[in-house]
């Protein structure tokens, strides 16, 4: 394109700076203006100080978060629900996906349609629903399954070594219908082509989703799960807190960074520690983001945040 | 073909297999709420109960109490929120689009940056609570996190980018019409299916939203929403059953506990809106979760 000089662009363009000045106020106090206050990590806080008036403390935050045992427990939960959830919604996402792609009925929608429907609802009432099946006096479980079983009802809500099962089943059920929107469309992309004549060839089903289906999503199982991992430091807020309604025998079970940072901001009143595992998450989910954007672009710079 | 036919029949009931399994939690909800109390104490929630009973819904729509005081601030939160949201996105998703915009590059990586790096909840807190003073307003509901995302932003980038041809643009330009015009008649005009899209998703956000009211809204409980007073209820009974000495602190909001069946019926209007609007705009969800790629 032929530019025109800078200035002339400036006066024309004038309205679009306008016009964006809404959006960068926004994000200028939304995720501008909080990064100064990040030091706090650093500094014993004194609400009477403010965040640049309190005492500066050096590494002493971090020392004291990681001789508790919470560092640990909130890294490991964080973690290793990340790679449950990758693992396992992958592979129905993919699963479904394929289910979904390659039916001719017209069905197929309907199916579409309600397996997203969870994905919809807020984490409030998921835990109603949970609630509605584990509560331990009237719960659907307790009350008709085990019942019916013969056997004594279980208090869900205080025995954590049902937990791990529960939440990765209950972000199943709920991301499910989204994560294979996108493996349906990379589906719906490939040429049919292909697909005739692997049939002449008398490929049946099976040998062509294995053959072709599968070894054509594997560049996009790739990058969603590189994505997936660099959010691996993060976790969702509403599933850990609400679904387990908060519980604290379920803490070692259910505390990830995310709800340990809340609990010692608003409940615990530990804004040291709160912020020192805030900082914590910030800079390793800033470093692992990044990592995989990297690598996703060396792959597929389309498929990059940037 | 005999393998096609068999993998359609298998695909028919693992899918029905799975929807039923995605529903079958609501429907839970539904019937427990549609439940007589007495028998729901008795039995627990059930698919089939022995007596069913509209009392929960009357008691909900009949006594003008909170619910739908919070129904009411749902509403206008998603609507003003929604509005909002949209409006800002596009203005600076266009100005994005604009290939030969100067400054633009620090621009899009402002946007980008607050996709990957972010101060985390403790000095946002902050930033809200002692800065802007936003805490037990109607603004601490509508502002913190929810009012633009640089996802949504970029999305609508690509589609300005992709979706409007520059010729169009560049004819306007010379016929004389200024930025703000051809913004309006033109790009506005072809760009539907993406402002639905990132409506869409804003509502959604909005009306699921718990987090800012759980967060900043802690003394004025008129400005809690659907999801904020369902919060309160749940934690409520959790108080309840834990220790009597909480009763007091538990009853903040709540004139006393409702009934079992009454807030499964709070939670079966809470999603209402949600499963009525579904159906008709769920094409707009899937398509702009595909246009958005890999990234989401």
């Amino acid at each position: 394109m032929n530019k025109k000089p800078l200035k002339k662009r400036i006066i024309r363009y004038l309205p679009i700076y306008l016009m964006a000045l809404p959006g960068l106020i926004y994000l200028f106090i939304n995720n501008y203006m909080p990064l100064p206050g990040l030091v706090l990590a650093f500094k014993k806080y004194s609400a009477k100080k403010g965040i640049f008036g309190s005492k500066f403390v050096g590494l002493n935050n971090f020392k004291y978060l990681f001789a508790t045992k919470d560092a640990f427990i909130i890294t490991r939960n964080t973690i290793l629900y990340n790679v449950a959830f990758i693992i396992i919604n992958t592979i129905l996402a993919v699963f479904v996906a394929i289910l979904v792609a390659e039916m001719t009925s017209k069905w197929k929608k309907v199916y579409q349609c309600l397996i997203l429907l969870p994905y919809m609802i807020s984490m409030v009432i998921v835990s109603y629903l949970v609630f509605g099946f584990l509560s331990s006096d009237n719960g659907f479980i307790n009350n008709t399954i085990l019942r019916a079983m013969g056997k004594e009802p279980i208090q869900w809500y205080m025995e954590k070594k049902y937990w791990p099962f529960i939440l990765i089943f209950v972000n199943a059920w709920k991301v499910t219908g989204y994560n294979c929107i996108i493996y349906i469309s990379t589906i719906l992309g490939i040429d049919r082509g292909i697909y005739e004549s692997a049939a002449i060839d008398g490929a049946g089903k099976w040998m062509q989703i294995r053959k072709i289906t599968i070894p054509l999503l594997k560049p996009t199982i790739i990058m969603m799960t590189l994505l997936a991992v660099g959010r691996i430091f993060y976790s969702d807020f509403g599933l850990f807190y609400q679904v387990p309604q908060n519980q604290g025998a379920l803490f070692a079970a259910t505390n990830t960074i995310d709800t340990y940072v809340y609990r010692g901001l608003l409940e615990l009143g530990n804004m040291s520690m709160s912020a020192a595992a805030g900082f914590y998450q910030s800079v390793i989910g800033f470093v692992l983001i990044l990592g995989a954007n990297l690598l996703v672009r060396k792959i597929d710079p389309d498929s990059a945040l940037f | 073909m005999r393998s096609d036919k068999k993998f359609q029949i298998l695909s028919h009931v693992v899918l029905i297999f799975f929807s039923l399994l995605a529903v079958l939690p609501m429907i839970l909800m539904l019937t427990s709420s549609f439940t007589d109390n007495d028998v729901l104490i008795a039995e627990g929630y059930s698919y089939f109960p022995s007596k069913w009973s509209a009392y929960a819904y009357e008691y909900i729509f009949s006594t003008g109490n909170s619910v739908m005081r919070a129904y009411l601030v749902s509403i206008i939160l998603t609507m003003v929120g929604t509005s909002l949201a949209l409006a800002i996105t596009t203005l600076l998703a266009y100005a994005l689009s604009k290939k030969d915009l100067p400054g633009k590059g620090i621009l899009t990586f402002l946007v980008v940056f607050s996709m990957l790096f972010n101060g985390g909840l403790v000095p946002t807190y902050i930033v809200y609570t002692k800065i802007f003073h936003l805490n037990n307003t109607f603004w601490a509901l509508l502002i913190p996190g929810l009012l633009m995302n640089g996802f949504n932003v970029m999305l609508m980038k690509s589609y300005f980018c992709s979706s409007i041809p520059d010729e169009i643009l560049d004819a306007a330009y010379i016929d004389g019409a200024n930025e703000v015009k051809t913004f309006w008649k033109i790009v506005i005009p072809l760009s539907k299916p993406i402002l639905a899209t990132i409506a869409l998703f804003a509502g959604i956000a909005y009306w699921n939203d718990w987090m800012n009211g759980y967060i900043y809204v802690t003394k004025r409980t008129e400005l809690y929403s659907v999801q904020n007073l369902l919060n309160r209820m749940m934690q409520n009974i959790q108080f309840l059953s834990q220790s009597s000495s909480n009763v007091q602190n538990a009853n903040v909001g709540l004139s006393s506990i409702p009934l079992a069946s009454v807030r499964m019926a709070m939670a079966t209007v809470g999603i209402l809106p949600i499963i009525i609007v579904y159906p008709f705009v769920q094409k707009y969800f899937v398509k702009g979760i595909t246009l958005g790629g890999v990234k989401g």
